[in-house]
């Protein structure tokens, strides 16, 4: 059984010291695209968490029956069923909050992180340290989606989970919300100044020059 | 072990376990949840058209919703070519399903609106006042944006011409982009703006429109596609195909 201290390693490091989207860049796509409100990119990065962790679950524990021929097909299944049943419960429980991810919810299948962590770590693991494993890595995720979120609501809209902070022009206050960061593609400047710095404050994560 | 995992038939038998597996969590993930799904939906359409009609208020509770409902909105249904109301031509009935009917539904020729076939028989819904007096007029309208078919309802001041609001309540559109139909700011756009000039459909939907035009209402910045599809929608559902007759014999006044 795995001590404390490696639980630990498995559950935080990939917030700060191997975060998925900073360091491996991976999911990169979703991040762009629904971090525009807080909310719902807060869903969203719960959604994932959750799918990433049960999907890294069911696979380490069955990882000893999964012919390597099929795997692949094996994991994508597992990976679906939870998506379609994270995007049901949405639908049933968050009805306007499914309303507004629509799409996305059904790409996290395709999402490299969910893929990612099942055939690199879930295979050889056992079941609780993938169950961790798992949920660090959807922290990691969801730490890079709340900041960009953040920044994209607060300077775009003015507001923070709906609740004006910068009073806008248009509703008679003085800040001039700014166009670029309501675009999904804003998202790539905030992401490449988040992996700045964190590569600033962690320079063992800088690739040596070639 | 390794070689005993490979075999043919482990092989299909892991497959078809998971498959069984999977598939029993997702129906019945699916069937024990379509019911608080079916009445999210109901409350949210009932919430979408008394928008549309004016008298919802932010922080209504589900009960409230339903009486405010039962008291304003009445539900009739409008038969397209003729412009007549007629009885429902079912229990339950449901325009977008019967568009799917070929013999309670007609074929559009070059249609630009992402559908090929309209329901003879179209649902309206009338906003009356407690003096009983129609005020609004409410039309369900759908069409094709970026991604996918966009529904949303019309509500048009009782003379048939002068647009109040145009809700969108089901869209696949890019978030932040095409998805800001939704957006408060953008469907205030609507109120006021006219339908209709010397008898023809007017309204059209294009950049930095002159917002003193009542023909004109701005596009979505971003989101040329999205807009094209609602200006193609509203342009349609009012036309002739649509609910064109239906507007100028202006049926609700008799």
């Amino acid at each position: 059984m795995a001590d404390t201290k490696e639980m630990k390693k498995v559950l935080f490091g990939p917030v700060l010291d191997n975060n998925p989207i900073a360091l491996q860049v991976l999911g990169i796509c979703s991040a762009l695209a629904i971090t525009t409100k807080l909310e719902t990119a807060l869903v969203m990065a719960l959604a994932l968490t959750s799918v990433t962790a049960f999907s890294n679950l069911f696979i380490s524990l069955i990882r000893n029956q999964i012919p390597s021929s099929v795997r692949i097909i094996i994991q994508m299944t597992i990976i679906a069923s939870l998506v379609i049943v994270v995007d049901q419960i949405l639908k049933a429980y968050s009805y306007e909050i499914s309303k507004q991810l629509s799409v996305f919810v059904g790409l996290i299948i395709t999402n490299c992180i969910v893929m990612g962590r099942a055939e690199a770590y879930a295979m050889k693991s056992p079941p609780l340290m993938s169950f961790l494993d798992g949920i660090g890595n959807g922290l990691g995720y969801s730490f890079i989606l709340v900041c960009i979120g953040t920044i994209k609501e607060l300077f775009g809209f003015g507001t923070i989970l709906g609740f004006e902070i910068l009073p806008l022009v248009q509703n008679g206050g003085w800040y001039q919300g700014n166009g670029l960061l309501i675009l999904p593609f804003s998202s790539f400047f905030l992401i490449g100044g988040m992996v700045w710095l964190i590569r600033t404050f962690r320079p063992e994560q800088v690739e040596p020059k070639e | 072990m390794s070689a005993k995992k490979e075999s043919f038939g482990k092989t299909v038998g892991v497959v078809v376990a998971v498959c069984l597996v999977c598939s029993i969590v997702v129906s019945s993930a699916a069937v024990g949840l379509r019911s608080l799904q079916q009445t999210n939906a109901e409350l949210d359409k009932k919430t979408n058209i008394l928008t549309a009609a004016g008298l919802f208020e932010a922080g209504m509770s589900n009960s409230q919703i339903e009486e405010a409902y039962e008291n304003n909105i009445a539900p009739r249904f409008v038969n397209l070519q003729s412009g007549e109301f007629v009885d429902a031509p079912s229990k339950d009935y449901d325009m977008y399903k019967a568009a799917k009917n070929p013999e309670m539904s007609t074929k559009l020729e070059g249609s630009n609106v992402g559908f090929q076939r309209v329901p003879d028989v179209a649902s309206v819904y009338l906003v009356s006042d407690k003096q009983g007096n129609i005020t609004r007029l409410i039309l369900p309208v759908h069409g094709s944006g970026l991604w996918d078919l966009m529904y949303g309802f019309l509500a048009l001041d009782a003379d048939g011409q002068t647009v109040k609001e145009l809700i969108y309540y089901q869209q696949k559109e890019t978030p932040g982009l095409g998805g800001e139909v939704q957006n408060p700011a953008w469907q205030e756009k609507w109120d006021g703006k006219k339908l209709y000039e010397n008898g023809e459909v007017a309204i059209h939907v294009k950049k930095n429109a002159d917002p003193a035009n009542p023909h004109t209402v701005d596009a979505l910045s971003g989101a040329t596609l999205t807009s094209n599809g609602v200006e193609n929608t509203i342009r349609f559902w009012t036309g002739e195909q649509g609910f064109g007759p239906f507007l100028k014999k202006q049926a609700w006044r008799s």
